[in-house]
């Protein structure tokens, strides 16, 4: 038992706090709001040479082998500066499923290109109707002569803008009708009959819709030799969560910092506002919500590899308080800066819609609750 | 980083089962889960405290050459993980846990000679004498007096929130010798024995129905000086070395999560209809066990830091702040599982020997008395509100 940093996790952490510091400040983040591609293919880069790209990719496919702690060390750093490169898409969720799902063939062609920064890829599963269940898929891809024809609507796409390749979720339909899986297929990007329409996503970087009308695929579209992709879909998505609530903690300690420098400058009263109990009691029930959270990142990171009931456990327990713990932290920000909390002209604001948009995703906090709940009874 | 246990600790996990699997009877067990207050009666108390004593585990934190075991922190662990799962009686902390350290740290050899033996093997018991009436979270606003008379103290006042003075032959105290510039000045740090004459103690009897607590009342009360422990006037200062170890003793996670089990236990049974096919009592039972897993993450993180020598700071009021809620939550969702049953609540202690039989299942005879008695949890040791004073204090600097 032992959860210190290794010498390589502190010289990760030390690099990735250090390039955001100088590389995103608010004028790049301003920059960025306004960008239509919602990154900067210069910053990839830079992601790419880090190192960082290839993290948790295997060796034999030019990738560091690293695993969930060290993604959650990156991605704590990315909250602090707000980062929206799509690194969650291409990284933690795209090149998991190609790992897990892929043919050997599949996974060269495609894993080292990750790594070196020249390929990126969106998974599209949500849908409308399915709201937060990843059972749930109405696209279905059937059988052609040549491959496959694929048709269905998926909302809520991360990056799927920025990627070369999208990898789709659907009902696999063959000769014989319903086969009762889901499989995933890889669809590039500039594919006819694929219509993508893509937004600002609250809190930063992108998002999307994506029509699939008819889709005309290949045979080796497919991912994988024509298993349920089920289970696949569950643990990249667990460890999109314990990902993204690590990335939380990096937004949440910025804004209990920030928010703790105001209170004890701004005056109110002839004294300054942490002059006041009831606001140093606020204050110190943030920072206890920020560690609990650096808490359940950690453990969700941690359990990453672990037996899938457990993992997911894991992964909703870390889901459902962390966004509670955001919610809060996120709220009592706005209302310790007053006023000027609920306006642009402050960062506050953009930090908060960072974290609302975290809760949101994969969904919020009372629907990991009631899945760890459902967990804890088939455990 | 790694979650899991080496070799070598998961062979200490096993010698602890072993240790455990021989010397806990099911009547000491049935004792602790039926004894809705902090800690065990003595009988049962400390007939455990005699076996981890057999054992040479008698008291964990103590260093070697006192009779400690010289435990890593994640030997502490494991102790006090298995020792919560296999649900051991509580053994009253006031000996082993609390004067102990302090005696080793600033007694003289004389009182360690004395002392330190006697509350490993369990021949005294010892109570607190540090909250007064008027001093509860300001608590160096004391105002029992103790006056020098030659080699004696003699000491005039009261002691309130007691724990176990109705058991003990020994008190330490923080008593007022002089009054100093400001009032933690002149305050020293006594051991008294209980049988001196002058001492007179009340009972308390806390919401839940329990006589844990008392009040104890000094009626001229000659005490030796030698009984004094370190410098006159610096008594604060131990005794504030001793709170710390109080909020820190930093390992409760596995006996919140005990005292869900048994909850979660109740909701699944037909004892409470299945209180657990209500979606709601499911998720909550989940938001509280995330809760736990939280806590149980961070104090993971302290021990990990105390291995390597750092210094947690002041995550110790986070852990005694975030104990205490998560406990009163689990006793208030006990409370609600067990539905109309919540209104009958058994007067007679001890519980587990009632010589009729009670309103209700004995599963559920501790649910609301532990419910009722828990709102002490975010008082004692520091109230939640001085916690958080401390967290702003410490960790934010404001």
């Amino acid at each position: 038992m032992d959860l210190n940093l290794s010498d390589e996790q502190r010289l990760l952490r030390e690099s990735a706090d250090r390039f955001v510091a100088e590389s995103y400040d608010a004028d790049h983040r301003r920059k960025m709001a306004k960008d239509s591609s919602g990154f900067s293919p210069t910053v990839w880069k830079q992601f790419a040479e880090l190192g960082w790209l290839a993290l948790p990719i295997p060796e034999e496919f030019d990738g560091l082998g690293g695993g969930a702690v060290e993604i959650g060390i990156l991605m704590e750093a990315f909250g602090r500066g707000l980062v929206s490169e799509p690194y969650v898409a291409t990284v933690v969720l795209g090149a998991a499923l190609i790992e897990k799902c892929g043919s050997t063939t599949q996974k060269q062609a495609r894993l080292p290109k990750v790594a070196d920064g020249s390929l990126k890829l969106a998974f599209a599963h949500s849908e409308r109707a399915a709201r937060f269940d990843l059972a749930k898929v109405a696209t279905v891809a059937h059988k052609t002569a040549q491959g496959w024809r694929l048709a269905g609507s998926k909302i809520a796409v991360l990056d799927g803008h920025a990627a070369d390749e999208i990898i789709v979720s659907a009902h696999i339909h063959d000769h014989k009708g319903p086969s009762g899986w889901i499989g995933l297929l890889l669809v590039p990007a500039k594919t006819p009959s694929v219509a993508i329409n893509d937004y600002e996503r609250l809190g930063g970087g992108r998002a999307c819709n994506i029509e699939l009308s008819g889709v005309e695929l290949p045979e080796d579209a497919l991912l994988g030799d024509g298993s349920d992709a089920l289970p696949a879909i569950e643990l990249a998505v667990d460890r999109a969560m314990a990902a993204l609530g690590a990335e939380a903690v990096g937004i949440m300690q910025t804004l209990l910092d920030t928010t703790l420098e105001y209170t004890k400058i701004r005056k109110q009263f002839g004294r300054p506002l942490s002059a006041n109990q009831v606001i140093r009691h606020r204050l110190a029930d943030m920072a206890m919500q920020v560690d609990e959270a650096r808490s359940m990142a950690l453990r969700a990171a941690l359990k990453a590899d672990s037996p899938p009931v457990e993992r997911a456990r894991a992964a909703s327990g870390a889901k459902a308080k962390i966004g509670k713990c955001a919610r809060f932290v996120g709220e009592q920000s706005i209302q310790l800066h007053g006023g000027m909390g609920v306006t642009e002209e402050l960062e506050v604001g953009a930090y908060f819609k960072r974290l609302v948009a975290f809760d949101t995703l994969f969904g919020g906090s009372a629907h990991h609750f009631s899945r760890h709940a459902q967990l804890s009874r088939t455990a | 980083m790694d979650l899991s246990f080496n070799a070598e600790e998961r062979a200490f996990q096993d010698e602890v089962r072993g240790f455990i699997a021989k010397n806990l009877t099911e009547e000491m067990k049935r004792a602790t889960a039926l004894t809705p207050s902090v800690f065990s009666d003595p009988d049962i108390g400390m007939a455990w405290q005699r076996a981890l004593h057999r054992q040479g585990w008698g008291a964990p934190g103590w260093p070697a050459e006192h009779g400690g075991p010289d435990w890593t922190p994640a030997q502490r662990w494991i102790f006090e993980t298995e020792s919560a799962r296999a649900g051991v009686p509580n053994v009253n902390v006031m000996g082993v846990k609390m004067v102990g350290p302090v005696i080793i740290g600033f007694g003289s050899a004389e009182q360690k000679n004395f002392y330190l033996p006697r509350i490993l093997s369990g021949e005294d018991y010892w109570c607190q004498g540090y909250s007064e009436p008027g001093s509860g979270s300001d608590l160096s606003s004391l105002k029992t007096r103790a006056v020098r008379d030659g080699d004696d103290y003699i000491i005039n006042g009261t002691k309130i929130w007691t724990t176990h003075a109705h058991h003990a032959n020994r008190m330490f105290a923080l008593v007022r010798t002089s009054e100093g510039p400001r009032q933690q000045d002149g305050i020293s740090f006594i051991l008294i024995d209980m049988t001196t004459p002058g001492i007179t103690t009340r009972p308390i009897i806390t919401i839940g129905g329990d006589h844990e607590v008392n009040q104890v009342f000094f009626d001229d009360v000659r005490v030796p000086v030698a009984n004094r422990v370190g410098d006159e006037g610096k008594g604060w200062t131990y005794g504030k070395y001793l709170l710390e170890f109080e909020r820190g003793s930093g390992i409760a996670s596995a006996k919140l999560r005990e005292g869900l089990k048994a909850i979660a236990e109740l909701a699944e049974s037909d004892l409470t209809g299945r209180a657990i096919d209500s979606p709601d009592v499911a998720a909550r039972i989940s938001e509280v066990e995330i809760d736990i897993d939280a806590l149980e993450m961070t104090e993971l993180r302290v021990l990990s830091a105390l291995q390597t020598g750092q210094n947690p700071g002041a995550v110790s009021s986070i852990l005694k702040l975030r104990n205490s809620e998560i406990r009163q939550a689990v006793t208030r969702l006990g409370a609600d599982v067990i539905g109309h049953d919540a209104l009958a609540v058994e007067p007679m202690r001890p519980l587990y020997k009632l010589n009729h039989a009670p309103a209700t299942p004995e599963e559920m005879l501790t649910v609301v008395p532990e419910y009722l008695n828990g709102r002490a949890y975010t008082i004692f040791g520091g109230t939640s509100e001085i916690q958080r004073d401390i967290i702003a204090k410490m960790m934010l600097g404001i």
